[in-house]
C-alpha cells in the first residue's frame, strides 16, 4: 500500500489535494466517485454525520471496487437519506432497526459466505446511540466471532435524530436535551460514559481506527486499510453536529479539528488490541478553545465562567494525550506518513 | 421411512433437509436440542452449504436471519419463550420487510413466575406480529409443516413461525417419517429472493414511509396472508402427492360432522382431546375436536365449513390474556357469532391436561352449567393460601 499522504496546514485540503499525484488524491476529487450518499437528503446544514457517511462509503465503494453492501441503525443518517419514497443510497442498503445493525451486517456477511460470494464486502453504520448503547451488545458479539463486517460508528455524542438526548458517548458537562444546564453540576455528569474504540480493541479484532471529518483524506485512507483485513472491525468518527451541538453551521469541520488538537478527543489506529499510530497534534489548544463555540458549553462561560469544570475538561485531555502520546508520537511510532520514506 | 426419533431431531433433519444456508440460534429450554442437531450437522459437513451462527442473544438470531435473508440465503432460526419475546422487535421487522424466514417456537410459558414448561403464552403474544403461525399437533405435523413452511415463506414473501409444544413434542420419541431429501428438494425449489442486497442493482430496504403509504404498506401485508390460506391448501396437496402422506394445512376437524358441541384446541393436546372425544361418543355424547393448524391466518372460512351446525363451542386455551379471557376464542367469537361459546383455560405453564378433566368440563357444557371462561383444575386450596398470606 502507497503511504498516506498527511495535511498540516490549517486551511482547505482542497489545495492540497490538487498538489498530489493523481493516484494519492482523495476519492472525492475523483469525479467517477460512486456519490454513494448522493445529494437530495434531508440532513441540517452542515452536518457532520452526512460529511463523514459520504467520504467513508465512496472510500469503501473505491477499496472494494463497487463490490459493497451496507446496513444502517436506525438514526438521523438513515432518516435523512430514505424518506418515503426517495432514497439518497447508490450502494445496496439495508435499515433494519436501531439497536440490531451489527447483527444484520452479520447476518449478510454469512449469507454471502453461504453463497459464495465473498467478493462483496459488508459495511454496518449507525451513529452512537445506535453503536455504543442499544447496539453494543450485537457490536460485541459481532467482533468476538470476527464476522466480516467493517461497523462505522457516526459519533455525534447523542441522540440526535430524537431530538439530542444523552447517549453514553456524550461527553462530561455538555447540555443535552436530559442533561440540561440546570442545578448544581449543569450538563452530563463527570465519570460516566465509554470509549467504544477502546473496548473493541478489547476483542482484539484485526482492526480499529477513530478518525474525524476534520481529515478528510486520513478517513478516507484508515476505511481503505480496513477494508484490506478481513474479519470485524471498527471505525470510530466524530461528526459534529450543528444542531445538538449548537454550533455555526460552517464551523463544523473546524470543531472537529479542534476535538483533535485539544486532545478531547484522540486519533489513532490499532491492530489486535495494540495501538500501532496516533495523529500527532500539531497546534496544541487549550479545551477551552473547543467549548467556547458550542451552545452545549455555554452554562460554562456564561454566566460566569466555571473553571472548575473547565479544568476537569482539561484533565481529561491532557490524560489522552499523555495516554496515546499525542504530543510524543513520532518518538514512539515514528515519523508520520507520508514524510520520509 | 418410519424411525423411532425425539421431536427435536426430527425437526432438525427435516430443517436440514430444506437445504437452510444459514441458521443462527441462542440456547433456551426447550429449543436446545433442535439447534444443537442442527449445529452438528453443519459442523461435520453432512449439511453443506450452510452456516452456523452462535450469537449472542435472540435479538441478534433474528437480526442475524433478517440480516441473511436480505442478502439472499434461506435462513432458519428457533427459539421459545423469554427468547421470543426478547426477539419480539426484529420479529415485526422481519414481516414488515417481508422476509421468508422460517424460525420454530418450542412453545413454552413466559415469566414470571419463571417457567420453563409448556403453553402457549409465548406464541400468543407475537399473534400480531405478521408472522404467519402454524401450529403442530404431532411430531410428524412438526416435521412436515416445516417443509410447507419453508414453501409458503418464499413463495409469498413472509416469515413462519412453527410452533410445537416444549417438552411433549420437542422432547417426545415417536415414529415420525422424516422427509426425504429427494422428495424435499422436489417440493422446495432454491430460494429465489423477491429483493436483494446485490452491488450489480443496488436497492434500498427498509427506508421510511410517513402516514402517505403506511397503511397501504399494511393492507397489502393482510392481503398477502389471506393470499396464504388458498396457497397453503394447495400446497398441503402437493405436499401429499410429493410425500405420499395427508398434512392439514389450516384445519383438521374429528368427529364434528354432526356434533352438538366442537372443542377448538391448537397443538399438542389435541391428541387427548380425540380420546376424550372417543370416551364421551361412545357414551353417545355429540361432541367433535377441531384442531387449528392456521392461527395466523386465521381460517375463518375453514373453521365454519368444519364445525358445520354445531350450536357450542369450547374453546381450550393454552394461554390467555388477564382482564380479557381466551385469546382463540375471541378470534373464533368473531368467525362463528351465532353460536355459544366457552373459554376454558388448560395446561398453563406445564401442567398436565387429563381425560378426566376434560370429560367433567364437557359434561358440564352439555349440562348446561359451564361457565363462560373456566380455569381447568384450578387449586382452589392454593387460592386460599395466597388469600392468607398476610399484607
Ligand atoms: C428500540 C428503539 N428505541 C428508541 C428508538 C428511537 N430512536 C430512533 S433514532 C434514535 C437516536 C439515534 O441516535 P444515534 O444512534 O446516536 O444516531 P444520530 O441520530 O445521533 O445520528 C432513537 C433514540 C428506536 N427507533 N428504537
Ligand atoms: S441533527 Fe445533527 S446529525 Fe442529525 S442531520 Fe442534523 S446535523 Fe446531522
Ligand atoms: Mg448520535
Amino acid at each position: 500500500m502507497s503511504e498516506r499522504v498527511r495535511f498540516f496546514q490549517t486551511g482547505s485540503f482542497a489545495v492540497g489535494n490538487r498538489l498530489l499525484p493523481l493516484d494519492a488524491r482523495t476519492v472525492q476529487s475523483d469525479p467517477s466517485r460512486s456519490n454513494s450518499l448522493t445529494s437530495g437528503h434531508r440532513a441540517c446544514r452542515g452536518c457532520g454525520e452526512a460529511l463523514g457517511a459520504r467520504y467513508v462509503l465512496d472510500a469503501a465503494m473505491r477499496a472494494t471496487g463497487g463490490r459493497l453492501v451496507t446496513v444502517n441503525a436506525t438514526g438521523c443518517l438513515e432518516v435523512f437519506s430514505t424518506p418515503y419514497p426517495e432514497t439518497s443510497w447508490r450502494v445496496p442498503w439495508l435499515h433494519s432497526l436501531f439497536g440490531n445493525a451489527p447483527a444484520v451486517a452479520s447476518g449478510v456477511a454469512t449469507a454471502l459466505k453461504a453463497r459464495g460470494r465473498t467478493d462483496i464486502r459488508v459495511l454496518g453504520q449507525g451513529g452512537d446511540g445506535g453503536t455504543v448503547d442499544i447496539g453494543f451488545g450485537c457490536l460485541s458479539g459481532m467482533f468476538e466471532r470476527g464476522d466480516d463486517v467493517l461497523f462505522v460508528c457516526y459519533d455525534n455524542q447523542g441522540y440526535m435524530n430524537t431530538g439530542v438526548q444523552r447517549s453514553g458517548a456524550t461527553p462530561p458537562a455538555a447540555r443535552t436535551s436530559t442533561t440540561q444546564a440546570v442545578g448544581p453540576e449543569p450538563g452530563n455528569v463527570f465519570g460516566q460514559g465509554k470509549s467504544a474504540p477502546l473496548i473493541a480493541m478489547a476483542h482484539e479484532i484485526p482492526y480499529v481506527a477513530t478518525a474525524t471529518i476534520a481529515d478528510l483524506h486520513d478517513l478516507e485512507s484508515k476505511v481503505e486499510r480496513a477494508m484490506g483485513f478481513h474479519g470485524a472491525r471498527y471505525l470510530h468518527v466524530l461528526v459534529p453536529c450543528p444542531l445538538g451541538w449548537g454550533g455555526d453551521a460552517a464551523q463544523t469541520v473546524r470543531i472537529a479539528r479542534l476535538a483533535v488538537e485539544s486532545g478531547l478527543f484522540p486519533v489513532f489506529e490499532a491492530e489486535r488490541g495494540e495501538v500501532t499510530a496516533v495523529s500527532p497534534i500539531r497546534h496544541r489548544v487549550p479545551v477551552e478553545e473547543y467549548l467556547r463555540p458550542q451552545a452545549r458549553f455555554r452554562h460554562l462561560f456564561e454566566p460566569e465562567r466555571r473553571a472548575d469544570v473547565i479544568d476537569r475538561l482539561q484533565a481529561g485531555a491532557d490524560r489522552n494525550i499523555e495516554r496515546f502520546g499525542l504530543l510524543r508520537a513520532e518518538e514512539r511510532f515514528g515519523p508520520p506518513l507520508g514524510e520520509g520514506s | 421411512m418410519l424411525s423411532q426419533i425425539e421431536g427435536s431431531r426430527a425437526v432438525a433433519e427435516t430443517v436440514a433437509r430444506c437445504r437452510p444456508q444459514v441458521i443462527c440460534a441462542y440456547p433456551i429450554s426447550p429449543q436446545t436440542h433442535i439447534v444443537e442437531a442442527l449445529s452438528a450437522l453443519v459442523k461435520s459437513g453432512r449439511l453443506a452449504g450452510c452456516e452456523f451462527v452462535n450469537v449472542e442473544s435472540e435479538f441478534a438470531a433474528m437480526s442475524v436471519a433478517i440480516g441473511a435473508s436480505a442478502a439472499g440465503a434461506r435462513a432458519y432460526t428457533a427459539t421459545a419463550s423469554q427468547g421470543l419475546l426478547y426477539m419480539a422487535e426484529a420479529l415485526y421487522n422481519a414481516s414488515g420487510l417481508g422476509l421468508p424466514i422460517v424460525m420454530t417456537v418450542a412453545n413454552r410459558a413466559i415469566g414470571a413466575p419463571i417457567n420453563i414448561w409448556n403453553d402457549h403464552s409465548d406464541a400468543m403474544s407475537q399473534r400480531d406480529s405478521g408472522w404467519i403461525q402454524l401450529y403442530a399437533e404431532d411430531n410428524q405435523a412438526a416435521a412436515d409443516l416445516h417443509v410447507l413452511a419453508f414453501r409458503l415463506a418464499e413463495e409469498l414473501s413472509t416469515p413462519v413461525m412453527v410452533c410445537m409444544d416444549g417438552f411433549v413434542l420437542t422432547h417426545a420419541v415417536e415414529a415420525v417419517d422424516v422427509p426425504g431429501q429427494a422428495a424435499a428438494d422436489r417440493f422446495l425449489p432454491p430460494f429465489q429472493p423477491r429483493q436483494v442486497l446485490d452491488p450489480d442493482a443496488p436497492v434500498t430496504i427498509g427506508a421510511m414511509v410517513g402516514p402517505e403509504a403506511f397503511t397501504e404498506v399494511r393492507y397489502l401485508a393482510h392481503v398477502n396472508q389471506l393470499a396464504a390460506l388458498a396457497r397453503m391448501s394447495e400446497l398441503a396437496r402437493e405436499f401429499t402427492a410429493t410425500f405420499d402422506r395427508p398434512l392439514a394445512p389450516l384445519v383438521s376437524p374429528y368427529r364434528c360432522a354432526d356434533a352438538e358441541t366442537v372443542v377448538v384446541a391448537l397443538g399438542s393436546v389435541l391428541g387427548t382431546l380425540k380420546d376424550t372425544v372417543d370416551d364421551l361418543r361412545a357414551a353417545g355424547v355429540p361432541v367433535g375436536v377441531l384442531g387449528l393448524t392456521a392461527f395466523r391466518p386465521f381460517p375463518v372460512e375453514a373453521i365454519r365449513a368444519a364445525i358445520g351446525p354445531a350450536r357450542r363451542v369450547v374453546v381450550l386455551e393454552r394461554a390467555f390474556a388477564a382482564g380479557v379471557g381466551g385469546i382463540v376464542a375471541a378470534d373464533l367469537a368473531g368467525a362463528l357469532p351465532d353460536r355459544e361459546m366457552h373459554t376454558v383455560v388448560a395446561g398453563l405453564g406445564g401442567r398436565p391436561v387429563t381425560r378426566d378433566s376434560l370429560r367433567e368440563a364437557l359434561a358440564a357444557a352439555f349440562s348446561g352449567k359451564l361457565a363462560p371462561l373456566t380455569f381447568l383444575d384450578l387449586d382452589e386450596r392454593l387460592l386460599r393460601a395466597a388469600e392468607e398470606v398476610p399484607s
